[in-house]
């Protein structure tokens, strides 16, 4: 009995684990974009960064993620009925991407915004006294060095984002969480099944600090530790 | 915009939310609180099984969602006929001693690593000389290194209440009418956002800030001898120094 459900669950963690990557690369563009803004950003761009990471902090993912969900179905009804296209539903998968990917681009903001700022001004002026432009600055010199600094902040944002996703399953995505309880139901086994997910999210966990471990390492490269001393 | 006749008449029912997510967070917050202060002492202390075990239990709660945690425990306890044919079994059946569960082991896992955290990073010189002027190791932990452990888990223990107060918005998902729970029903039944989800993000908003500033508040009273323009003015006694108030 348990056996034949257990492809059906680890389907499910496919959809979790495409969900959390898919979220952390959107949470990246606009934590990167965030911290950008207010790092360099005039006087509206810092303002409007700053309401952005205090309210989404401010607010339990639950709530964001539903706001996302049905406000984006009711801005899609509405478009759809200006050009007439019919009734488009919104996409479960989208919609949990999206939000999670709003919600944690707060945090990664902050990450970056801290980040950016570890790295010596020095470095940025040398770039441009080299004649780089803006682009290979923020490439070639800005960057590398930030994401070592960026590296323990992302390691946690991903912890949080990746248990975050469960709650992907109430809007209807057909996640591990989801497919646990339908096994559960069919079963009559729900300890098994949620236990059992709960196994697994604990080995996605542990493999993802031993590799963001790695990454530390790897981005630390070269550079000096003060604990010898 | 907003149509405040819908806002107005369901006041009543966010105002019963808000009760009871305020009763939910406060039972969670205090049990969460006494349990893991113990657990942190013995979190903290090296290399003993027992601060292993703790450890293993702080690393698996930390490592899984809290739906899934709530999950186990309000669907999950009942599968098995032990639990459905004990005397616990009414206080399993039940929504709010479920979600109050889930929501204290879940804190008190991130609390206990926060405290002891602390804990470790008292600096040795204090403890020795604590213990070289003659005070007994009880009263080490009590005047010495707790104390000042505390102050230092202040504000990451503030972020974690926040944060719990966050998580009692999915004690909606198991039938507890919160506010999360009054926004859904009043989304379904008028298909509104703002009247809805807005009043709920208003709610929590206001927690939020509420909760910060006490904490604040907290901050600025225990951390007072470290802020650099009251540190002249605070004279504090010496019995009180001896009595720190905590908590």
């Amino acid at each position: 009995m348990f056996q034949s459900y257990l492809p059906m669950i680890l389907e499910g963690l496919r959809v979790t684990l495409s969900v959390a990557s898919v979220s952390l690369a959107i949470a990246c563009v606009i934590g990167l974009i965030g911290a950008s803004a207010k790092v360099y950003g005039g006087m509206a761009a810092r303002l409007s960064a700053t309401v952005y990471t205090t309210t989404v902090r401010a607010l339990p993912d639950l709530l964001v993620m539903l706001v996302v969900f049905y406000g984006g179905q009711i801005l899609l009804n509405s478009i759809s009925d200006k050009y007439g296209w019919g009734y488009l539903d919104v996409d479960p998968y989208i919609a949990g991407v999206s939000t999670i990917g709003f919600v944690f681009g707060a945090y990664l903001t902050e990450t970056f915004r801290g980040a950016i700022l570890s790295v010596p001004a020095g470095q940025i002026e040398a770039g441009f006294a080299y004649g780089l432009s803006r682009f290979q600055v923020a490439f070639y010199i800005l960057l590398p060095q930030m994401i070592r600094h960026a590296v323990p902040g992302l390691t946690n944002t991903w912890l949080v984002m990746l248990k975050a996703t469960a709650l992907v399953s109430i809007i209807g995505l057909d996640d591990m969480v989801h497919r646990a309880g339908l096994a559960s139901a069919a079963t009559r086994e729900p300890f098994t099944f949620y236990a059992l997910i709960g196994l697994i999210y604990l080995a996605v966990t542990t493999f993802s600090v031993l590799l963001f471990g790695a990454l530390e390492k790897v981005s630390s490269r070269g550079v000096r530790s003060g604990g010898a001393a | 915009m907003i149509d405040w006749e819908i806002v107005a008449e369901n006041l009543p029912a966010f105002a019963g939310g808000l009760v009871n997510t305020l009763i939910l967070l406060a039972t969670v917050i205090v049990s969460g609180f006494t349990i893991s202060v113990p657990l942190a002492l013995v979190r903290s202390t090296r290399s003993s099984y027992v601060s292993r075990a703790v450890w293993l239990f702080t690393y698996v709660i930390r490592g899984t969602p809290l739906l899934v945690q709530l999950f186990i425990i309000y669907y999950g306890m009942a599968q098995f006929e032990f639990v459905r044919s004990s005397a616990l079994w009414p206080l399993f059946r039940s929504p709010w001693f479920c979600a109050w569960l889930a929501l204290t082991i879940n804190t008190v896992a991130y609390t206990t690593e926060i405290f002891a955290g602390a804990i470790r990073t008292t600096a040795p010189g204090e403890i020795e000389a604590a213990r070289s002027i003659g005070l007994s190791r009880a009263a080490v932990l009590r005047y010495v290194i707790w104390p000042s452990a505390w102050r230092r888990a202040l504000p990451q223990y503030g972020n974690e209440v926040v944060m719990m107060m966050h998580a009692t918005a999915l004690a909606s998902t198991v039938t507890i009418v919160e506010v999360m729970r009054v926004a859904r029903d009043v989304y379904t039944n008028y298909l509104v956002l703002t009247e809805s989800f807005g009043v709920a993000a208003a709610i929590y908003l206001c927690l939020t800030i509420g909760l910060t500033a006490l904490f604040r508040r907290l901050e600025k009273h225990f951390l007072r001898h470290l802020s650099r323009s009251e540190a002249p003015n605070a004279k504090v006694q010496p019995a009180e120094r001896l009595n720190p108030k905590v908590a």
